[in-house]
């Protein structure tokens, strides 16, 4: 891996790492809404990205690549940059300079991946123990039945709530700081900085807002 | 007015420092912070003790001299100035003042507020300069063209006075905007593009080698900047590091030899 030996391309490479991640929220966003509006719809399209070879097999992996490689680099990243000040400050007044978002970046980071292992015990390792392992007859309805089942727990809200607040602050600060990364500082840059701050609000509430409305629209 | 400082001690830079607390009465508000240091001095001389060390030189902001953290902040609460232009008016009577050295482990403490800044010195080096042809025919620099708007944004990044501010603000202690504004200078005018490559990829390289951290855009540096260097210079200088790592020497992997 000696092309990310240097601190700029391991920057580069988080920034593009992240670009990706947020262009898979927004996919992710997208057909989750659908269950608000149209459960068949919900359905047909989970069950498209539940057995469509290119997404299983191609894509999948990639996603999951990305996320590895993206919290592993910046774990990495965070280990050299708490070595390079190893006598602390007494008095560090970082509130005056910069945002909290930025600041701990490995705190969001951490509760998103915490989640993420949540999200993936909740729905990923069931849907694949039931279509390898079990081999369980296909449903192709059970994605919405599932998905209602899994936010009747006001416990798993309120952590799908917590997390989602984090994500927010994540993209916040990550979002237009990858373009940044990527040298990526012109005059439009202000205009895009305004729709990555809408983007870390609006996709993160909209992901509340879908359970908080399946929550409370339970079919009994 | 009457103000309590507690400032970083340290022998030398094997000795564990510690922060100690002086009591000082009689500081004026047009004082500069080092003027107010210069009285606190004078009081410990005669009074038998070992003033307090710390870097100073043109006391008018140009040199890059001095540095103190001074209540968590690089050069203290006063944007855009140095610790020499920083004066006592921006405190109040009673404060407590926290004086640290500028922190990073590329930065060794050399004695109380002193801290070894040639690593700065060594990143400028490998590569923070341009060549010349002064064989008796040079060419004198403004007959080459250089639109306006390029040599302002390379006079803002030459602005820097390598003081060390945006290490010591950081969260990473990165020198990225240091490094970035001695890139920047040069990458914007023709005179700087024929060593281009080699100065993108050597000076990162030694920015690397000499421990700092790596930046994570939280802006930190360019509020604390005393001379308003801003994170426009570490975009470029990201845009030039990465075109150069793919014009740069590269060893060809193909070939058997060597």
């Amino acid at each position: 891996m000696a092309i990310l030996s240097s601190s700029i391309a391991r920057k580069v490479a988080m920034a593009l790492s992240g670009l990706f991640l947020v262009f898979f929220l927004a996919q992710h966003f997208t057909i989750n809404i659908t269950s608000v509006i149209d459960p068949d719809t919900f359905n047909s399209w989970s069950e498209f990205m539940g057995t469509n070879g290119v997404v299983q097999f191609i894509l999948q992996p990639i996603l999951i690549f990305g996320v590895v490689f993206h919290f592993v680099m910046g774990f990495v990243l965070e280990i050299r940059n708490r070595n390079s000040r190893k006598i602390k400050y007494k008095s560090f007044k970082w509130n005056t300079n910069s945002t909290w978002a930025s600041q701990n970046m490995l705190i969001s980071g951490a509760v998103i991946l915490a989640f993420l292992g949540l999200h993936f015990y909740d729905f990923w390792v069931p849907e694949i123990t039931n279509k390898y392992i079990n081999v369980v007859p296909d449903d192709p309805t059970h994605y919405y039945t599932e998905l209602v089942h899994k936010f009747e727990s006001p416990v798993r809200i309120g952590l799908y709530c917590l997390a989602f607040i984090l994500l927010a602050l994540h993209l916040w600060h990550g979002f237009s700081s990858s373009f940044q990364s990527l040298g990526w500082n012109n005059k439009y840059s202000k205009g895009l900085r305004g729709f990555t701050k809408f983007y870390a609000i609006f996709i993160p509430l909209g992901f509340i807002f879908i359970a908080l409305y399946l929550h409370f629209n339970q079919i009994h | 007015m009457k103000l309590t400082l507690k400032i970083w001690r340290q022998k030398n830079n094997k000795a564990k420092g510690e922060l100690k607390t002086y009591p000082i009465d009689g500081i004026e508000g047009d004082m500069s912070f080092l003027e107010m240091l210069d009285v606190l001095n004078e009081g410990l001389i005669n009074k038998g003790e070992e003033p307090v060390v710390f870097d100073h030189d043109c006391r008018e902001g140009i040199c890059g001299s001095c540095s103190l953290q001074i209540n968590g902040e690089p050069h203290g609460p006063d944007r855009l100035v140095t610790t020499c232009q920083l004066h006592m008016r921006m405190f109040n009577d009673g404060d407590t003042i926290v004086i640290e050295p500028f922190r990073a482990k590329a930065f060794p403490v050399i004695k109380d507020l002193v801290v070894d800044r040639s690593a700065f010195d060594r990143i400028q080096q490998a590569g923070g300069y341009i060549s010349v042809n002064t064989s008796g025919n040079t060419i004198d620099a403004n007959s080459i063209p250089v639109n306006k708007h390029d040599a302002d944004e390379s006079f803002n990044a030459a602005a820097c006075i390598g003081c060390g501010a945006c290490v010591a603000a950081c969260k990473n202690a990165s020198a990225m905007l240091f490094t970035s504004a001695k890139i920047s200078q040069f990458a914007l005018l023709p005179q700087g593009r024929i060593e281009a490559t080699e100065r993108a990829l050597n000076m990162v390289k030694q920015m690397d080698l000499e421990g700092f951290g790596n930046c994570t855009n939280t802006g930190a540096c360019e509020i604390e900047c005393p001379k308003g260097i801003t994170l426009v210079s570490i975009a470029r200088m990201n845009r030039e590091f990465m075109s150069a790592s793919l014009e740069g020497p590269l060893s060809n992997v193909w070939s058997k030899k060597g």
